[in-house]
């Protein structure tokens, strides 16, 4: 079976995951992203691509930030953005997530960013729109279940490149609750992809899947150890409701062994970056010192979000189902 | 069947020594000169150089603003765009290498005013083959060619700096 991200040109017509997308598309979404940076500081926020778009936000699950930063990239495309209440809609009234999709599409929807807390509902959403022929609707996923994070895996990439310039001779470390995280999974998906030569994942062994080593990471428990060295450190939230079942002892124990401070951070190179997808628990997997310093890449790798996703819309929405002249 | 010969171009140095020697007398002293990238991006810059003034030289990259975005999607490698300048109440010369249908131009004064309001915009334009699909006319011409439609016109920079142009038959699509 075809991968339902790409037409039969081999182009990108929805954003589902990084698994499984060749390099050479990757390193197209980053370039794109470059002069897009540059956007925000114009007079006018704003360039023509995608004037007369409608980009409708379905956020099943909350996320201010995401949400966020997906309604400004697609405004400064001149898209018209609608954001959806989906909580306090159709689907509390029963309606399924294929008939409000069907709806939307009815009301000449031409893009859906979707968050959900079921692994999955983009491609099912995407499958279903490629299935019925609506190829010109274009789904991106904004962060499912634990499944996948896209466009968070590639600002991650888009950060790591612009500090470091390459992948080819970077040791990258994933540090915490690895088992719950999909921006982890996209992330490591993507370095691999991109030819990172090391990923460590750090955390205890309840918070890391079984069989992590198949993503192709080298795992450490001991945060010291697995810092050795690194040239970058991507810290994970722990999820506050990770604390209430058997998996962690409590917010101060994980910090103890797991927190990043200063002292546990001297182990990596000189000039290592500290990356952090947010919202931060600062004094539970960061200290303050950190997420503050001059080794803190956390508020760049926001504003290059907006410009990596600026990049997945502009793209994709230029990708269609039909031949092309 | 052998396609037609390909037309004898002019020396593109040449081309550009006329163009300087028509907007000596003529631009304005503080007018910023901004190239479309890549081949007006160089002429700009060659032009700041040639020509008398204080010109500030920008670069514009109008890959946002092209009206074919619907039909060839985002060409790749686009470039930052750059006005390093006020673009408020000045003088702007856009410089292009080739004027053909006009479409360029269009995206790049569409693209010039999200950054402010010029006082005035002027064209400078290596080579004007004809073939306007837009009521858009220069003001400063290298040298006037016609080209049979078919035939498409690149300018190129060699590591040393100099200019040539080449003609190719435009392909497929």
């Amino acid at each position: 079976m075809r991968n339902p991200q790409l037409n039969a040109h081999g182009e990108l017509t929805h954003l589902l995951t990084l698994e499984g997308l060749p390099a050479d598309v990757i390193r197209h979404i980053l370039d794109t992203a470059e002069p897009f940076a540059s956007i925000g500081e114009r007079e006018v926020k704003k360039v023509p691509l995608l004037r007369g778009k409608a980009v409708f936000n379905l956020f099943f699950e909350n996320s201010t930030r995401t949400r966020t930063t997906f309604e400004i990239a697609a405004k400064r495309l001149s898209a018209d953005v609608i954001n959806l209440n989906i909580g306090a809609s159709s689907t509390s009234k029963g309606e399924t997530l294929l008939d409000t999709v069907d709806n939307l599409v009815a009301m000449n929807a031409d893009m859906f960013v979707v968050r959900h807390s079921q692994s999955g509902a983009p491609h099912l959403i995407a499958a279903h729109l490629n299935a019925h022929a609506r190829t010109h609707v274009h789904v991106v996923n904004a962060g499912d279940g634990r499944h996948a994070h896209p466009t968070q895996g590639l600002l991650d990439l888009y950060t790591i490149r612009h500090f470091k310039g390459d992948f080819g001779n970077l040791r990258v470390a994933v540090v915490g609750d690895v088992l719950h995280s999909r921006v982890a999974r996209s992330l490591i998906h993507g370095l691999t992809t991109l030819g990172t030569p090391e990923v460590r994942v750090i955390g205890p062994r309840t918070l890391l899947p079984t069989r992590v080593e198949s993503l192709g990471v080298t795992v450490f428990n001991d945060m010291r150890d697995g810092l050795a060295g690194c040239d970058v450190v991507v810290m994970l939230r722990l999820q506050s409701e990770r604390m209430k079942g058997a998996l962690l002892p409590s917010a101060g124990e994980y910090f103890k062994h797991y927190g990043l401070t200063p002292d546990k951070l001297a182990v990596a190179k000189p000039d290592v970056i500290v990356m952090h997808p947010g919202p931060m628990n600062r004094g539970v997997e960061i200290d303050s010192a950190v997420a503050d310093g001059a080794r803190s890449v956390i508020l760049p790798q926001v504003t290059f979000g907006i410009a990596v996703r600026m990049a997945v819309m502009s793209i994709i929405a230029a990708n269609q189902g039909p031949p092309r002249r | 069947m052998s396609a037609p010969a390909l037309p004898d171009l002019p020396d593109a140095e040449a081309a550009l020594a006329a163009l300087a020697a028509r907007m000596r007398d003529a631009v304005a002293y503080d007018a910023a000169f901004v190239g479309i990238y890549s081949g007006g991006a160089w002429l700009a810059e060659r032009l700041g150089a040639m020509v008398p003034g204080n010109h500030a030289v920008g670069y514009i990259d109008v890959s946002y603003y092209r009206d074919d975005y619907s039909t060839s999607g985002l060409k790749g490698g686009a470039k930052r765009t750059e006005l390093a300048f006020d673009v408020d109440g000045g003088t702007i010369v856009l410089v292009d290498d080739v004027l053909y249908t006009g479409r360029s131009v269009r995206a790049a004064i569409n693209e010039l005013f999200d950054f402010g309001r010029p006082a005035r915009i002027e064209l400078a334009v290596l080579v004007d083959r004809g073939g306007r699909e837009l009521p858009i006319q220069p003001d400063y011409v290298g040298v006037r060619l016609a080209v049979a439609r078919d035939l498409s016109i690149e300018l190129s920079k060699d590591p040393g700096g100099s200019l040539s142009l080449a003609v190719e038959r435009r392909t497929g699509n």
